[in-house]
């Protein structure tokens, strides 16, 4: 049975000038101890997705839909109840630590406090715990840290005091939304590979939700492209790396400068990604994609499965 | 022939954090320099005293010859009019009570202040094109552009004076990855058509080894290692350089997925 | 979220956008038709009634609003038609409201951007001075100047002029200290633009919405503020007024005649409140977020 089944999901926001849908009927869904990586570019929706399931969404957001943890729906669900979701069996890791910690409280208060409140632990059992914790994601001095406040610490340190915070209540999964992003290049492989640890270790479900393509690969087994709210294509790494069937994802691979020698120009998607509040009526990469033809402007493809693991949301799939 | 000579230059912040050491290096025209580090390694300082806006502590920095901070107001002026600057945030770069005209416009106005309104309408007119922009854009306001479009607009400013230094601080890493290509082509247009010679910040190895003639690491404010691009990427002298080279994820997925399980925590 | 207006239909600069905003606004709105009625009526009413508001007609003394006798608020204990009294004092009122605000919005706005934006002691300075002024004990500043100088409007546009822009002053210093961090003013400078420049084409225009809220939340302070100084007699002279001294005389006939305090106090009542509407509106118009 799938750990995590998302069907139908859509968020929208009411603004001044009319609604704007951020995530357009998404449907996938996590298997217990699988690694999934969703990738987008800012606007694509990736995020709004999981914080639509933890209902982090803001305040003017609308989620319709369904999202079911181990048979329980989360959408509609009550906030009390949600947090003890929230609290237990998922996590979010954020992609800016600083802001995610609270500034005026030392690492242990904060990291102590998560065991106090939702599973009532004593202060000795939780601060044990919370030890062991900080050791798992090699922190150097566990104990220094601990009476440390959250400025005292490098990005990186923070970060992993945050996956620290995350593997606290042993959760099923662990969402980690851009925890790369605002670090250096060599803390990035860091954190990467410590995530990677802790799936193997404790066989936790992960999503993680980037931009960065090359990044996905050390970490995960699916890949999920998502552009203008919608998911075009999911597949294993192998099948994206090298069958992706939507143009979009072939071209992001192609944009992504790699490793290698000055080669004159890179591979550049034309065009601007759209805007949420006027999508095309066809397919919202049509007016940025070299193949499109009359079919895509007036028509959305839907997801159709071109293997048993790929599926493509493109009506020349088989094309491609 | 050497544009920009900067020589043992230093910043000390507060009397005693140093910010850069001990910095020499020569910029050669037409040359893309890229300048690579981490946050903290000195490396938007040393963009902030070569655009004059950081007076170093010791040390100089010398344009053809001429030190910056021996210039008196005129040579000020015709130093900005040869060496500009692109930034990191594209958006907080625009002043957004400003139309895109007048942000184009804005270098004219202080540096050429002798062109007629229409000799400025004319040269807006010209650098838009190259920019990607066009001519119905120019009465809109920053908030209404995506973030790659704002930064065409300011290198449009930029390029409006015709530079032959661009300054480039983390130009793309804050904007998307198929927008990022778009800005990385636009700048080796630039420099393959006008001869412009950059200076190109980044902690995006991928793309300095994809721009950059020449590449600095900077570590902590200070050199570790100076070299022609290939040079640096295939035999890096320092263990900082290797380093920062083994972090880059690699594009084939199975070597990507062995590097991070071979990677110490 | 970037969002990118590709086909909007005209560009809307960010001013323009918080005036939509404040359009939408019905209870600003509202307020705005009625400060704009009770403008009207004290610039024009004065020359449309039958009676000027220093006219004395001796047969009604201090009598109740008489729509036969064209008295249609009544008259005050001198015989004066109090509408008119009503109307001239709103002229003096608002004037003092909007001239001193004026005053203070020029002298806050270019200390504070100055200070803010020059910063090091220059600022250190400058916001000390400031915080000399605020610490003068002000209700005695001004009757001593009263006393000194004789009363006169032009003092009180002076002496309230010279404490309100004080609050302005640290207004936009501390919003220039913000705008300063911000790229685009390196990036002018990079454009070759003069301090003076910076300050007044690059934050100056950025301070605006604060400084627009703030200045037409100040209007109902000075106003009030006038209202108080002639309620304690330092205000304007015989036979000119104010609402604030129309109020001071009706306040001692209460009793025997409460046409004279009521009316004059509902028009000012109406005016702040309006002017109080007004800037929370523009406020939330210029600060979408704090909704």
């Amino acid at each position: 049975m799938n750990f995590l089944d998302v069907r139908h999901l859509s968020v929208s926001f009411t603004q001044e000038q009319g609604s704007v849908q951020a995530v357009r009927d998404v449907s996938f869904s996590i298997d217990e101890g699988e690694t999934l990586a969703v990738v987008g570019e800012s606007g694509a929706g990736k995020s709004q997705v999981f914080h639509a399931l933890l209902g982090l969404q803001a305040k003017n957001a609308r989620v319709a839909g369904s999202a079911k943890l181990a048979g329980q729906e989360l959408i509609g669900l009550p906030a009390t109840q949600l947090n003890q979701y929230r609290g237990n069996a998922l996590r979010i890791i954020f992609q800016d630590p600083m802001t995610a910690l609270n500034p005026y409280l030392k690492i242990g208060v904060q990291l102590t406090e998560i065991l106090q409140v939702h599973q009532g632990a004593s202060y000795q059992q939780a601060r044990t715990q919370a030890l062991q914790a900080l050791q798992e994601v090699k922190l150097p001095n566990p104990e220094w840290n601990f009476q440390q406040y959250p400025h005292e610490l490098s990005g990186g340190m923070r970060q992993r005091v945050m996956i620290a915070m995350a593997i606290l209540g042993h959760p099923r999964l662990i969402i980690a939304d851009e925890p790369t992003t605002a670090l250096d290049v060599t803390v990035q492989s860091d954190i990467i590979s410590l995530l990677k640890k802790i799936h193997q270790q404790h066989g936790t479900s992960m999503v993680l939700i980037t931009h960065d393509i090359p990044l996905v690969a050390g970490l995960c087994e699916r890949i999920m492209m998502m552009y203008a709210g919608k998911i075009v294509e999911t597949g294993t790494l192998q099948e994206i790396h090298q069958q992706a069937r939507h143009p979009y994802t072939r071209a992001l691979l192609q944009a992504t400068p790699a490793n290698q020698r000055n080669s004159g120009k890179l591979v550049s998607i034309a065009g601007q990604p759209p805007d949420p509040r006027q999508l095309p009526t066809g397919c919202a990469f049509a007016p940025r994609c070299e193949k499109a033809r009359r079919q895509c402007q007036t028509a959305q493809p839907e997801l159709t499965a071109v293997s048993d693991t790929q599926q493509v949301a493109c009506f020349f799939a088989e094309e491609n | 022939m050497d544009l920009l000579q900067v020589e043992q230059l230093g910043v000390t912040f507060n009397h005693s954090f140093k910010a850069l050491n001990q910095v020499s290096f020569n910029l050669r025209q037409g040359e893309v320099l890229g300048i690579v580090g981490e946050s903290g390694s000195g490396k938007s300082t040393l963009a902030r005293v070569i655009m004059r806006l950081q007076m170093p502590s010791e040390g100089d920095v010398k344009w053809r010859s001429d030190s910056l901070f021996a210039m008196d107001n005129k040579q000020q002026q015709a130093y900005r009019k040869q060496v500009q600057m692109i930034f990191q945030d594209p958006l907080d770069a625009l002043n957004p009570r400003m139309t895109v005209a007048q942000i184009i416009a804005e270098p004219l106005r202080y540096l050429m202040p002798q062109l007629s309104r229409k000799q400025v309408r004319q040269k807006v007119a010209q650098v838009l094109t190259p920019m990607g922009l066009s001519e119905s854009q120019l009465g809109r306001y920053p908030h209404e552009f995506s973030g790659g479009q704002c930064q065409r607009i300011g290198i449009a400013r930029a390029m409006i004076v015709e530079p032959e230094l661009l300054v480039c601080d983390e130009p793309v890493s804050a904007l998307d990855v198929s927008i990022q290509a778009q800005i990385i082509n636009l700048l080796l247009e630039l420099k393959q058509q006008k001869g412009l010679s950059m200076l190109f910040i980044s902690h995006d190895l991928s793309i300095v080894r994809h721009l950059c003639d020449r590449v600095l690491v900077l570590y902590k404010g200070e050199i570790v290692e100076l070299a022609e691009t290939e040079s640096l990427y295939q035999s890096p002298q320092s263990d900082y350089t290797r380093r920062l080279l083994a972090s880059i994820p690699l594009h084939n997925p199975l070597e990507e997925r062995a590097r991070i399980e071979a990677w110490g925590v | 979220m970037t969002s990118p207006i590709v086909n909007a239909a005209r560009p809307m600069s960010p001013f323009r956008k918080s005036l939509y905003r404040l359009y939408r606004n019905k209870g600003a709105m509202f307020s705005v038709g009625l400060l704009v009625l009770i403008i009207l009526l004290c610039l024009l009413g004065p020359e449309l009634l039958p009676w000027s508001f220093d006219e004395v007609d001796w047969e009604n003394m201090g009598s109740a609003p008489d729509w036969s006798a064209k008295h249609f608020l009544g008259t005050d204990a001198n015989g004066r038609d109090m509408l008119a009294r009503i109307l001239q004092g709103g002229r003096i009122s608002l004037m003092v409201g909007l001239l001193a605000t004026a005053v203070s919005l020029l002298i806050g706005v270019t200390y504070g951007a100055i200070a803010g934006f020059v910063g090091g002691k220059v600022d250190h300075l400058m916001m000390r001075l400031v915080d000399i002024l605020y610490a003068l004990p002000f209700m005695f500043f001004v009757i001593l100047l009263t006393v000194y100088f004789g009363r006169s409007l032009w003092l009180i546009f002076v002496a309230i002029g010279a404490v309100e822009w004080l609050t302005m002053a640290r207004i936009v210093r501390g919003q220039t200290l913000s705008i300063k961090k911000r790229t685009f003013i390196e990036a002018a400078r990079l454009s070759g633009a003069s301090t003076g420049a910076l300050i007044f084409r690059h934050i100056i225009p950025n301070t605006l919405g604060p400084v627009i809220v703030y200045a037409t939340l100040m209007v109902p302070q000075v106003i009030l503020f006038e209202s108080f100084l002639s309620f304690l007699g330092l205000g304007v002279q015989e036979p000119m007024t104010s609402w604030g001294v129309l109020i001071a005389e009706g306040a001692t006939e209460m009793e025997s005649a409460p046409w004279m305090i009521i009316y004059p106090a509902l028009f000012l009542s109406c005016t702040l409140f309006a002017l109080n509407f007004i800037g929370d509106g523009l406020r939330d118009a210029f600060d979408p977020k704090d909704r």
